[in-house]
C-alpha cells in the first residue's frame, strides 16, 4: 500500500515496527515504531507519557515527510 | 546412525497460544513438538528430530538480533547435522524468523537449514539467497505437502547430494546462476524460444530477470503549515463493530471512515479488526495504532493545516500482494481527488 501511494505522487511515511519488512516491501521513508501491537503507544507508561511518545513519533514522521531523500531511508534518530 | 535435526517453530504451532502469547522468548524442548511429529515421520529412519526450539513471533520480530543469537546458541547445544524451520506459510513474522534462523545456521554452523514458505511471504525476499525455502501453500491447510517437501530437501542436503533446479525440487529461487553443458548451442535455443514466443506457445527463459518493483521517493513536503495530511493504516482500526466486516486475515477490502467528529479515538468508538496481533492494546486505546489524538492536537496548534477528514484502513495479515496493491492505488486516487498533500501510514 505504501508503495502504491508513493507511486501516485504523494510523499508517504511508513510508521512500523518491523523495519526489515518495510524495507522489503519498498517503503522509502520509514519510522521505527514502539512494538507490533502498539506501534504508537506503550501501555506500560502512563497515558500522559504515552502521548508524549506518540507525539514524538508523529513529529518524526512529519519531519521525514519534509526531508529530501534519494533512497530508502530509516529515520531512527 | 541417523542424522540429528533440530526443528524451529513458533508459539502457535507449539500449542503455547496465539497472538496473546506471541511475546514468549526462545525455549528449547527435547524431541518433537507440534508439526515436528509429521516432520519426524517424513524424515523416516534417516534422520531424527532431536529437539525443538520455540519462539514467539512477536518476540522474534521485536528482538531480531538477540533472538537469533539465543536461538543459535540453543541449536548449537544440540549438536545437530541440520535445522528445519517452519513451515511458515504466509505468516510474515514467522517467515522472517524462520528465514533468519536458517540464514544464521548456515552461516554460523555451516550445516544445512531448510524452511518452507508461501512465495509472497516477506521472509522469502529477505532470505531466499541465504536459505533453502520449500514452496508451500499460503496457510496451514498446506501442511501435509509442505512437511514432506522440506524433509526431502533437508535429507538431500544431508546426503550431500546436489539440489536440482528450483522447479524440479520444489524450492524457491535463490538467485543463483548455474553453468551446464548441453548439446544444443545458445543460438539454437534462443531461436527456438523466439519461434515459440511468436507462435504464442509457452517457453522458459534460461535467465530470468530479477523483478525490482521499486518506486523512487517523491520530493518532500514543502509547506507543512498549509498541508492536508491523511492517515492510513494496515493495523485494522475501524469503527466499533467493524461495520464493513474487514477480514481478520487475508483482507479482500479496506474501509474509509470519517474523522471529522473525532478529537481522539476511544475504546467505545473504535477497535481493531486485525487478527494477526494481540488486539488488547489497540482496543483499549486505538490511538496507539492510528494517532488521531496527537494529529488533532497538532492541527489545532497549526503545525499543519488539516487532518484529512477520513482515514483508510485494512488488515495487513497474510493479505495477498495483489489486494494490497489495489487498496493502495484506490486509496491514493481518492486522496488525490480530495487534495491531500502527504500521507502517514501506520503498520502493526
Amino acid at each position: 500500500m505504501v508503495k502504491e501511494i508513493e507511486r501516485a505522487g504523494f510523499p508517504v511515511v511508513h510508521v512500523c515496527t518491523i523495519v526489515p519488512i518495510s524495507l522489503t516491501v519498498g517503503a522509502n521513508r520509514i519510522i521505527p515504531a514502539v512494538a507490533i501491537p502498539h506501534p504508537l503507544g506503550d501501555p506500560t507508561k502512563t497515558p500522559a507519557e504515552e502521548k508524549i511518545i506518540r507525539r514524538k513519533l508523529v513529529d518524526k514522521a512529519l519531519k521525514a515527510l519534509q526531508t529530501e531523500i534519494s533512497e530508502q531511508t530509516v529515520f531512527s534518530e | 546412525m541417523s542424522f540429528r535435526v533440530v526443528h524451529y517453530i513458533n508459539q502457535f504451532f507449539a500449542g503455547i497460544g496465539g497472538e496473546d502469547k506471541a511475546d514468549v522468548p526462545p525455549e528449547l524442548r527435547q524431541g518433537v513438538v507440534g508439526p515436528g511429529q509429521a516432520l519426524a515421520a517424513a524424515l523416516g529412519s534417516e534422520a531424527q528430530v532431536v529437539a525443538t526450539v520455540i519462539c514467539g513471533d512477536g518476540y522474534f520480530a521485536e528482538n531480531l538480533e538477540k533472538a537469533t543469537a539465543d536461538i543459535l546458541q540453543m541449536i548449537r547445544s544440540c549438536n545437530p547435522d541440520a535445522v528445519v524451520a517452519g513451515p511458515a506459510f504466509n505468516a510474515g513474522r514467522y517467515g522472517t524468523a524462520a528465514g533468519a534462523v536458517c540464514a544464521a545456521v548456515s552461516k554460523e554452523l555451516g550445516i544445512p537449514a531448510v524452511t518452507g514458505m508461501y512465495p509472497e511471504n516477506p521472509g522469502v525476499d529477505m532470505f531466499r539467497k541465504s536459505a533453502v525455502i520449500a514452496k508451500t501453500a499460503d496457510s496451514a491447510r498446506g501442511m501435509k505437502d509442505a512437511v514432506p517437501a522440506m524433509a526431502r530437501l533437508v535429507l538431500k542436503l544431508l546426503r550431500k547430494e546436489e539440489l536440482g533446479s528450483p522447479e524440479a525440487e520444489g524450492y524457491l529461487e535463490q538467485g543463483l546462476r548455474k553453468n551446464f553443458f548441453t548439446d544444443v548451442t545458445g543460438a539454437e535455443r534462443a531461436v527456438e524460444m523466439l519461434v515459440n514466443k511468436l507462435a504464442g506457445k509457452p517457453f522458459v527463459t534460461e535467465y530470468p530477470m530479477p523483478v525490482f518493483d521499486r518506486v523512487a521517493p517523491n520530493p518532500p513536503l514543502k509547506d507543512l503549515a498549509n498541508a492536508t495530511i491523511a492517515l492510513v493504516t494496515s493495523g485494522g482500526i475501524c469503527p466499533k463493530g467493524n461495520p464493513d466486516h474487514i477480514e481478520a486475515s487475508s483482507a479482500t477490502k479496506y474501509g474509509e471512515y470519517g474523522l471529522e467528529e473525532f478529537d481522539l479515538l476511544t475504546a467505545s468508538s473504535h477497535e481493531t479488526a486485525h487478527g494477526g496481533y494481540d488486539p488488547t492494546y489497540a482496543n483499549n486505546d486505538p490511538n496507539r495504532v492510528l494517532p488521531v489524538d496527537v494529529m488533532r492536537e497538532m492541527e489545532k496548534e497549526g503545525v499543519f493545516k488539516k487532518l484529512y477528514g477520513k482515514f483508510f484502513t485494512t488488515v495487513g495479515n497474510g493479505t495477498p500482494v495483489a489486494n494490497a496493491k489495489r487498496f493502495g492505488a484506490e486509496i491514493a486516487a481518492k486522496l488525490k481527488k480530495d487534495g491531500v498533500d502527504a500521507v502517514i501510514l501506520t503498520s502493526t
